[in-house]
């Protein structure tokens, strides 16, 4: 902990901690609130806190209102931000670190589907050792909204019927060596 | 011949199958053995980074693991495979803690990684030990006349890529050296969506659109992406977007080794020219 800084309660110190914790989470603290992040966010218009307010509410402590929004749920993962940033913070990894925050303490938000996503694409990833894309999408269809799902069935009908969304998945020889790896993993829980 | 660790990743055998199918005779063409890796699993992808850190840097490793028993580098032809492979291999390198939990988890399945592994993008070995200028002198249906937009998408330059971040020109220079038009587009790096395409269709689909408009109005016949996503999103999609936003587009989308392939002379079925949902086959013709 930087002493130099203004001391903050505990409650305030401990959010910043938990995302500073992450490999390379540390250059938040010199985030100089410049906006390179925002306005260079293809999704950011989404974002019921845009980036750079995403990280000022980070450093500000307001953790349950931040990890109960949709904001990092938006991030497509681009990078763009990470790689313009002038002061070498990492955006894009923040957001993931708040997603993970938000998904163990159950405060996502019901304004965003792609929460439920991620969960059905973990799932099927753990279960099989390899994706199945058709069913993980069948699972988040079923879980969030059915009729979305008929929207997007010519999509997918268009893919079946080019080869490219075989009906079985293909699963790993080495489930049970994976399932040992994920379980002590999950044993040794806490790591960032 | 070149010898690499190949991870194929998990689209590559269902959605992504015209990059799994096209890849192989690729590089055999190009005198590369792409040995795959043995009971590979899923990299764990964005969304496993997003759910548990520790889970997610444990599901790569179990590859980097394997990888490091082979000694060679290991190459995937999929962007987010590369990135979330490169990422938890560079943590893994950078942060001993962070080592010490996941090779406590890995000696569950009796495995280990001591970070020997060098994690590679297919089309930076492609670009950077293959080169443009070999891959050309081998090239026997110069796409002469085939004007094409190389799409970069996101993470094959970001955040650790080879090329210019926001700028790139590998590719450009891979598509030149098949003697191919070489389309300049201002959004060649742009994001496509990615899979928000299938959690907010609304948002990824207005990116879509962005990204057809332009490549079209720059000129471009088709496009060219060696990302799984970037693909899926723009020609799987395309005709949602058409009906979305009442527009025309009628652009294939090639993965880079499907162009690569037929300008090689490879056989279109070999390259899985049939799989692309807006088919190829009217602006390749003279090609094939």
């Amino acid at each position: 902990m930087d002493d130099t800084m203004v001391k903050a309660p505990a409650a305030e110190v401990s959010f910043i901690d938990e995302v500073c914790s992450i490999p390379g989470g540390d250059a938040i603290r010199s985030c100089i609130q410049c906006g390179m992040c925002t306005g260079s966010c293809p999704t950011a218009s989404r974002w019921d806190y845009p980036p750079r307010q995403a990280i000022a509410m980070v450093r500000a402590g307001l953790r349950e209102e931040l990890l109960s929004s949709n904001s990092m749920w938006f991030c497509a993962s681009c990078y763009i931000c990470t790689v313009r940033c002038p002061r070498d913070i990492k955006p894009t990894d923040i957001m993931h670190a708040l997603e993970i925050l938000a998904i163990r303490d159950g405060l996502s938000t019901k304004r965003s589907r792609t929460p439920v996503m991620y969960k059905c694409f973990v799932d099927s990833a753990k279960s099989n050792g390899r994706v199945y894309e058709l069913g993980m999408m069948l699972k988040f269809f079923l879980r969030t909204n059915p009729f979305a799902a008929l929207k997007m069935a010519p999509v997918g009908l268009g893919l079946f019927l080019h080869k490219r969304l075989p009906l079985r998945p293909n699963r790993i020889k080495g489930r049970g060596e994976l399932k040992a790896i994920l379980d002590k993993a999950k044993a040794l829980g806490g790591a960032k | 011949m070149k010898y690499y660790s190949y991870f194929p990743g998990c689209s590559t055998e269902a959605t992504a199958s015209p990059l799994g199918l096209s890849v192989l005779p690729v590089a055999k063409e190009l005198d590369m053995d792409l040995i795959e890796l043995e009971d590979w699993n899923c990299c764990g992808s964005s969304p496993y980074g997003s759910v548990d850190k520790l889970e997610a840097t444990c599901i790569a490793a179990r590859n980097l693991a394997l990888a490091e028993k082979r000694g060679f580098d290991l190459v995937t032809p999929c962007s987010n495979c590369f990135v979330t492979l490169h990422s938890a291999n560079t943590h893994l390198k950078e942060y001993p803690a962070l080592r010490e939990q996941v090779n406590e988890a890995l000696a569950a399945a009796s495995l280990d990684y001591n970070g020997g592994v060098r994690v590679r993008h297919l089309a930076e070995v492609l670009y950077s030990d293959i080169t443009p200028e070999v891959i050309g002198a081998k090239v026997t249906k110069p796409l002469k006349g085939l004007k094409v937009a190389p799409y970069y998408g996101c993470q094959l330059v970001r955040p650790d890529g080879f090329d210019d971040p926001e700028s790139p020109h590998s590719l450009d220079e891979l598509v030149a050296n098949l003697g191919a038009d070489v389309v300049s587009w201002p959004l060649k790096a742009h994001c496509c969506g990615s899979s928000l395409v299938m959690s907010e269709p609304e948002l990824a689909l207005e990116l879509i659109n962005k990204l057809l408009r332009n490549a079209q109005e720059n000129g471009a016949q088709c496009l060219v992406t060696p990302c799984p996503l970037c693909q899926i999103n723009l020609d799987a999609y395309q005709s949602q977007v058409n009906g979305r936003f009442k527009t025309h587009y009628h652009l294939p989308v090639l993965f880079l080794t499907q162009l690569m392939g037929v300008a090689l002379g490879i056989a279109p079925d070999a390259l899985g020219l049939q799989r692309n949902i807006v088919s190829p086959m009217r602006v390749l013709a003279p090609y094939l």
